[in-house]
């Protein structure tokens, strides 16, 4: 990366400079000079800080040299220009390295150590070095350093570059404490619960309102979204995030993830030096960072503002996109010509490779707790007592559509699988219901909603009978359901075609289609609850029988082996004589 | 150790094809585009019975003097075709097969990816690197 070079050159170079600074005690003074010769010396060194402060730290010799080479490239000597992608910057009368090393081992040296040590303690103390076993604190490297010159020049000079390598590596891709809460604020904008998901339709139009241009925000979400579900946890949020701010502070986005945004390495817990090196990039570096948190002031009321305005009506045109794009997934179980695919869903859930495991959640479920409780769970479905009702083999289910042979004109579904009986469906209403992960949510969305909104919950509910049995993995799902948006739940179920309409046309239909009474669903509901419980309270007898029946196989095992390992000494023997 | 391999959406137009050498690609372009004809084919044959499942994995769809092209189609009828030289005898179906898995995942990755507009050309890196991958075994 063209980036990381010019940081490793500067690096070197800043490690040069600073040693020669540090050759006497009043080396540090020679800096001003050094850049003061240049013809926009003065200037440089009043804009990076350092007059104000009367001499230069680590930030503002860093900030200064880039001003430099900012100015001799022929920008002007601001703030903003640092963030530029900058040759380095060039000086006369610089000695050689070996040469600064003997210089630097002159009484001298240990005065300028003693001022850099002091400067130190102002700043919070500099960040580990990444390759070397040295201590973590430089202070602690300042007090082991009088052993041998050599040792000491090498420990300066390592740790100087380390505080420039971190300062240089980690300022863009180190999240500091403030940034986090803003990412978080934000995130909660989104999805109030933090260890839920952000679905992708949703961080699309978030991430679209940054203005990037659209290949960018599609090369970020490739690196962000770590496990590849098609959704955002809150590190892969942050991640993103992250990334976007930097890009749109003009910062090249890398071909991998930096480890310090990774969700499973995780940023690090130490707050000092990270927020160190985040200073020059955020306060040293001025403008940038104003600019940065203009950017993200900006970003985030707007984002606000849209959000509030149609917060559900965005919310169900994002889910019929997302669903437009799931359905030209693979394994979209949802096509008419897939419903009699019914096995092939748990065949890919069986897939080995772990994203088309996640695949079923991201697309199948509705609230985002289910999303993630349906990823914790494994692909296959556990087999129920209950088979003929609700099986994932659910060919009877179908079977029995088709001789009803219903007339599914009302919800618009083409094909003979979908030609749902809306009323005589009614009693296998209560079978299935336990294998709907969404069916929960819709009775108690229908609670909160207005009576219109029932009518078309009832025919929606009967035909997420038979669309989405297979693709519910666990029973008890639907027992815990939050009050996920409900709307752009139900229609994450529609067939392609509709998928690609607006969801407007389709809502009015549904308005004015049959009427159920919500009692009637209620006690579905509870039946089907009270045979969840059941289910599981059998399943919960078999397992501990099962465990007992391990238990005594287990010890009959260790005693044969017991017996075997007696035989085999006296078997030995009696060979052996 | 493919020679081309093409990404055809539903309409039957061009997602993403990619070939090796960098002479004769239009001669790779037509070989995709005639195989399609293999691939309605053989899709209209299995899928005479709706019940049946319609396997994935299509197979060699046609046989040259050159080489040998595979399909594989998915159930949103997105085709994979690889076109493989016909020197290569040493390659098995098994890996064809694999090759067509790895498609297929990377593929989906693609999709789940929410700023990629499903029916537009194929941007992805990651998958540009896994058919990277894969062609560039055939040195």
């Amino acid at each position: 990366m063209p980036v990381w070079v010019f940081r490793g050159s500067v690096t070197i170079l800043l490690c040069l400079l600073v040693c020669s600074s540090r050759k006497f005690g009043t080396e540090l003074l020679r800096l001003p000079s050094l850049i003061d010769s240049r013809p926009f010396g003065p200037q440089v060194t009043e804009v990076c800080g350092a007059k104000s402060l009367g001499y230069f730290g680590t930030a503002q010799f860093y900030v200064a040299l880039k001003l430099l080479a900012a100015a001799q490239a022929g920008l002007p000597v601001r703030l903003q220009s640092t963030s530029a992608n900058l040759p380095l910057p060039r000086f006369v009368g610089i000695t050689t390295e070996p040469e600064m090393r003997y210089v630097a081992n002159t009484p001298g040296g240990t005065k300028a150590q003693c001022d850099r040590s002091r400067y130190l303690e102002q700043k919070e103390p500099p960040p580990p070095l990444p390759g070397s076993s040295p201590p973590c604190s430089p202070l602690a490297y300042h007090t082991h350093q009088y052993t041998t010159p050599k040792e000491r020049q090498m420990a300066e000079s390592h740790m100087e570059k380390g505080d420039q390598r971190e300062c240089d590596d980690d300022d863009i891709w180190r999240i500091t404490e403030e940034q986090r809460e803003y990412y978080t604020n934000q995130f909660k904008s989104l999805q109030p619960d933090l260890g839920a998901l952000i679905l992708g339709a949703v961080a699309k139009n978030f991430f679209t309102k940054s203005k990037l241009p659209i290949p960018e925000l599609s090369h970020i979400w490739e690196l962000s979204d770590v496990d590849r579900d098609g959704a955002l946890t809150f590190p892969e949020f942050c991640a993103a995030f992250h990334l976007i701010v930097a890009r749109k502070n003009g910062y090249l986005l890398p071909e991998s993830l930096p480890l310090g945004l990774h969700p499973k390495l995780g940023p690090p817990d130490e707050d000092g030096p990270p927020q160190r090196a985040q200073l020059l990039i955020v306060f040293d570096d001025g403008g940038t960072g104003v600019r940065k948190k203009d950017q993200n002031i900006k970003f985030p009321t707007s984002v606000a503002g849209a959000k509030q305005d149609s917060k559900e009506e965005a919310f169900k045109k994002q889910e019929c996109t997302f669903r437009g794009v799931e359905t030209l997934k693979e394994g979209a179980t949802l096509q008419f010509a897939t419903f009699t695919h019914r096995p092939e869903p748990s065949s890919q859930d069986l897939d080995p490779q772990s994203n088309t495991k996640t695949r079923p959640r991201s697309y199948s479920s509705t609230s985002i707790d289910a999303a993630m409780r349906k990823a914790e769970e494994p692909p296959a479905p556990p087999p129920r007592p209950q088979k003929k009702s609700h099986s994932r083999a659910s060919s009877l289910d179908l079977n029995k559509l088709f001789q009803q042979g219903a007339p599914g004109a009302k919800s618009g579904w083409l094909l003979p699988p979908p030609a749902l009986p809306p009323r005589p469906s009614a009693s296998q209403v209560p079978p299935t219901q336990v294998q709907q992960p969404n069916f929960a949510d819709f009775s108690r969305f229908r609670k909160e909603e207005e009576s219109s909104v029932k009518p078309e919950e009832r025919c929606l509910c009967s035909r997420y009978n038979q669309s989405t049995e297979d693709l519910s993995n666990a029973s008890q799902q639907e027992l815990n359901h939050n009050q996920a948006p409900q709307k752009p739940v139900r229609r994450k179920f529609r067939p392609d075609s509709q998928n690609v309409e607006c969801l407007p046309p389709p809502t009015g239909s549904f308005l004015k289609s049959t009427q159920k009474t919500p009692s009637r669903q209620k006690k579905e509901i509870q039946m089907a609850i009270r045979k969840n419980k059941e289910t599981n309270a059998v399943l919960t007898r078999l397992n501990s029988e099962l465990q007992q029946q391990l238990k005594v196989v287990h010890h009959q095992r260790v005693t044969l082996e017991t017996q075997l390992d007696q035989l085999r000494p006296v078997a030995s023997t009696s060979a052996g004589s | 150790m493919a020679v081309c391999i093409a990404v055809i959406a539903k309409e039957n137009y061009p997602l993403y094809i990619r070939s090796v050498p960098t002479q004769n690609e239009l001669k790779f372009h037509y070989t995709v585009h005639t195989s399609l004809d293999v691939v309605e084919e053989k899709i209209s044959a299995v899928g005479k019975s709706l019940g049946d499942q319609r396997e994935l994995y299509l197979g060699l769809l046609y046989p040259t003097e050159d080489y040998k092209v595979y399909g594989y189609v998915t159930n949103s009828k997105v085709k994979f075709v690889i076109v493989v030289d016909s020197s290569n005898t040493s390659l098995r179906d098994n890996e064809i097969r694999s090759m067509f898995r790895k498609l297929h995942n990377s593929f989906t990755d693609v999709m789940c990816n929410p700023f990629h507009t499903p029916g537009n050309p194929i941007q992805s890196k990651a998958f540009d690197e896994v058919v990277s991958g894969m062609l560039a075994q055939s040195t």
